[in-house]
């Protein structure tokens, strides 16, 4: 049935290739099919899993290769359209040409003529480009297609799919992470008692993120970040007999509701000031002065705490790495490759919101940026003191997420999403790695106890590894090299001014990146095996992914090769491919972002960084593998007492955790209790005796309490009235026939000495 | 004829009926204290039939004696059943329904 579908699609396909700007490709317009292809698996797998021959896992597999399938045609369709819409060098040229306005106006603007809220400045400067162009905008606009899902007054909600260049991207993403986790799961994951349950939850996730990226309104977004959050506290609970990971689970959950409040109140604020929940529209009316600064900048502002709890930012990360308790394929997929960048995405779709809120484009120091940045450090530097090899990993992520965050935060949009798009792939093979040696080592992720040496005994895993490592720390030409330095140069250009700081902060991490996946190498694989078990390469339905994923680890970078420096003579077609494709083009609905380049001295500062690192890190392992030991007895951190409290203090995570458990948590409960308990013994005592009184006094956080005190006592008072009857009448009740008949007979005697007597 | 002497007659009898109902511990004589109330019911039905001159309070309680032959079959079966759980007909003892 899939088989002909997909034909289908294929002659449709081909049938509209023809002008393109206003329809285009047949799955364009209908893209919510491919959500769709998974949420269907869901239900089939929850339904008939338990019966089907391979537990259910067989659904799964072929409806992710159809979502995978249609992905890339998405894609394709999306590429061929927008090279039609625009001929390759008529873009590049709308594209120098809007740089150049760019400049023009920030000239302006330095020279002190009009430097207001920058809204008017980028139409100027749209309007500049439109001229030059001479009537040709250059631009590609989104295909939407909506419909209305209700209205309340004036305001409509609609629902709908929106398929840009980010969309495909993260189409393609999901899809083939989502696939590779499939697959490496049959094995990984056999035997499980929850096999079925396993698989039906990974269709939903895929469905949910899919949902997500393909949504068209603010509301559809949120409602697909909830599901993926399910989703998320499902499967990290997936063994769920040990506390551990219910505690996990919990904390992943109450901790992403703490960023969703902000979520709720940002979409709120955006929907009811602008009027629509439409993301194009929204991004349309933040850029062209469509509400005030103020309500944008507190809107951007619950956004963050959203964004800061989904893709783990500081200080709502510490949910991140406990999430390591599911099994090792869905940290992959969930915490390291897709949902944990739903935050991201939320800013690259909402980046005129957020441009205009935190004024991106003007400043040389923001919210979002400073936010990255601090992220970044503080979870590199965890990643130092960890022995469990999934933690390691998850702080890497949390410090990548923090770098994306920052990317986007200096208006480097591009180097941001494509940092996304390429660790994704690096680090899902790290994780799957991690994956494949704690299978072979007792299910154990401790580097210190249980592995060691291992180089010689899972050579694929080890060479695997080590190409996801080199991505992670930069080395070039593997894909970290290219997004991160891009990422870098991003930083140091800045828009109208520079972000020196952010940039400091960018290069401390690129050095301590490489350091602690050094570490991991060298605790991991090399001096001596340390277990006690007999580790070997995984099978193939292991292997093959980490295969696949260390190849994109390799080539991904390439897709956005740059196009200054050294690079100018690069063919048009081969480079910037990313930027040309992904990137929007509709000024009307995106900020004009600058383009730094390629920079050669950043280049080679961030090569030399990570070199040092490299070589510096090595050097401490090289001795303790010489001595056998994990950690050199007199270390930094044994000798100086200001290095091993630095130590004591990121091994228990900066105190954070005590914090939110201990202090707030802890507070918060206590204060409440005995507010309550003040409030019944004063005010509602109180609202007896005057209850209007009270009632304004205490305004409506009163009224809250008295309707729920009233109501309570209440409901509260039949039950006990009833229960007090009950256990009244309950003497009489005594199973004694002899005692019903008497009472039956006085009754009787009783009732006719009233008839007598009345009568 | 008196009808009061049989009316005596028959409140004596239901009386002692209901005074077996009620205090008697053996489930057999229970039900034979029923029969008793029964029986006092039944010279009722035949005293005022008599008194009136027609055959209703006869057919009556030909009909009361025939259910309560039944009635009487039932409870002995209950009595038996009790019988054979408890291994006691002791009334006192079923209190199972004990609220």
């Amino acid at each position: 049935m899939i088989a002909t579908l997909l034909s289908q699609f294929n002659m449709l396909a081909v049938e509209s290739g023809g002008p393109v700007l206003e329809s285009s490709g047949w799955l364009l317009e209908n893209v919510w099919l491919i959500p769709l292809i998974p949420a269907i698996s869901f239900v089939l797998i929850i339904l008939f899993g338990k019966k089907a021959p391979k537990e259910g896992a067989e659904i799964g597999m072929v409806s992710i290769i159809a979502v995978l399938v249609l992905s890339f045609l998405t894609m394709t369709q999306w590429m061929s359209a927008r090279d039609q819409a625009v001929p390759t060098t008529d873009g590049e040229a709308a594209v120098a040409v809007l740089d150049q306005a760019v400049g023009g106006s920030g000239e302006q603007a330095a020279a002190g003529d009009s430097v207001d809220d920058g809204a008017g400045e980028t139409a100027q400067s749209f309007e500049a480009a439109v001229d030059a162009e001479g009537g040709e905008s250059g631009q590609y606009l989104p295909v939407v297609r909506d419909t209305d899902w209700w209205s309340v007054g004036a305001l409509t909600i609609t629902v709908g799919t929106m398929v840009d260049g980010l969309t495909v991207m993260m189409l393609v993403t999901v899809g083939l992470v989502s696939t590779l986790v499939h697959l490496f799961s049959l094995e990984y994951v056999k035997g499980d008692t929850r096999f079925t349950h396993y698989y039906a939850f990974l269709s939903l996730f895929t469905s949910a993120m899919l949902l997500y990226v393909v949504s068209s309104s603010l509301l559809q977004m949120l409602v697909a970040w909830e599901l993926v959050g399910l989703c998320s506290f499902v499967l990290i609970g997936h063994w769920w007999e040990e506390k551990a990971n219910t505690d996990a689970s919990m904390k992943a959950f109450l901790t992403n509701r703490v960023g969703d409040i902000g979520l709720l109140v940002g979409v709120t604020i955006l929907i009811v000031t602008l009027g629509t929940s439409d993301v194009l529209e929204i991004n349309r009316l933040a850029l062209n002065g469509g509400t005030s600064h103020l309500v944008l900048l507190v809107a951007s502002c619950c956004l963050m705490a959203a964004v800061a709890s989904k893709s783990g930012q500081f200080p709502l990360h510490t949910w991140l790495p406990d999430a390591m308790a599911g099994p090792t394929p869905v940290s992959a997929l969930i915490h390291a490759a897709t949902m944990v960048v739903a935050g991201v995405f939320l800013i690259a779709r909402l980046y005129p919101v957020f441009w205009e809120g935190l004024s991106i484009g003007t400043s040389s120091i923001n919210l979002m940026a400073v936010m990255g940045g601090f992220t970044t450090i503080m979870a590199g530097a965890l990643a130092f003191v960890q022995r469990d090899i999934k933690k390691v990993l998850a702080y890497s992520t949390v410090s990548q997420l923090g770098y994306m965050v920052m990317a986007l935060g200096v208006g480097a949009w591009t180097a941001g999403v494509f940092h996304l798009f390429t660790h994704a792939f690096f680090k899902a093979c790290l994780f799957l790695g991690a994956g494949a040696l704690s299978h072979a080592c007792h299910h154990s992720f401790d580097m210190k106890a249980e592995m060691g040496g291992l180089r010689k005994k899972m050579p694929l895993t080890f060479w695997t590894f080590i190409l996801g490592t080199g991505a992670l720390a930069g080395v070039p030409p593997l894909a970290g090299f290219w997004s991160k330095d891009e990422l870098l140069a991003g930083a140091w250009a800045g828009q109208e001014q520079g972000y020196p700081i952010i940039f400091i902060m960018g290069c401390i991490i690129a050095f301590l990146t490489a350091a602690y996946m050094t570490r991991v190498i060298w605790l991991v694989f090399f001096g001596e095996y340390r277990g006690h078990d007999h580790p070997h390469d995984p099978p193939l339905v292991m292997a093959l992914p980490l295969l696949v994923l260390s190849a994109l680890a390799v080539i991904a970078g390439f897709f956005n090769l740059p196009h200054t420096g050294p690079f100018k003579n690069l063919p048009d077609n081969i480079a910037e491919r990313f930027l040309h494709y992904v990137e929007p083009t509709y000024f009307e609905a995106f900020p004009v972002v600058k383009h730094s380049g390629f920079i050669t001295w950043i280049a080679l500062l961030s090569i030399g960084l990570g070199l040092l690192a490299i070589f510096t890190t090595s050097m401490y392992y090289k001795k303790c593998v010489a001595l056998g030991v994990t950690e050199l007895p007199n270390g930094l951190t044994k000798r100086n007492k200001l290095f091993a409290a630095g130590y004591k203090f990121l091994e228990n995570k900066y105190y954070l955790d005590h914090l939110y458990t201990g202090i707030i948590a802890g507070g918060t409960k206590g204060v409440i209790a005995r507010a309550t308990n003040w409030f019944n013994s004063n005010v509602l005592d109180g609202i007896v005796n005057g209850a209007g009184r009270s009632a304004v006094a205490g305004g409506r956080w009163t009224y809250k309490n008295i309707d729920q005190g009233v109501v309570d006592a209440v409901v509260k008072g039949s039950g006990t009235g009833s229960s007090g009857v009950g256990q009244l009448l309950r003497g009489i009740q005594t199973g004694k026939v002899q005692q019903y008949g008497a009472l039956l007979f006085a009754g009787v005697t009783v009732l006719a000495a009233v008839f007598i007597v009345v009568v | 004829m008196l009808l009061n002497q049989f009316l005596l007659l028959a409140a004596i009898l239901f009386c002692i009926g209901v005074y077996g109902v009620i205090a008697r511990r053996n489930a057999v004589m229970v039900l034979m204290s029923v029969e008793l109330i029964l029986n006092a019911v039944n010279i009722n039905l035949v005293a005022f039939g008599q008194l009136h001159d027609v055959t209703f309070g006869h057919v009556f309680a030909l009909f009361v004696i025939a259910v309560a032959a039944a009635e009487v079959g039932v409870g002995l079966a209950l009595v038996i059943m009790i019988y054979r759980n408890k291994r006691s007909v002791d009334l006192d003892q079923v209190d199972l329904m004990k609220g």
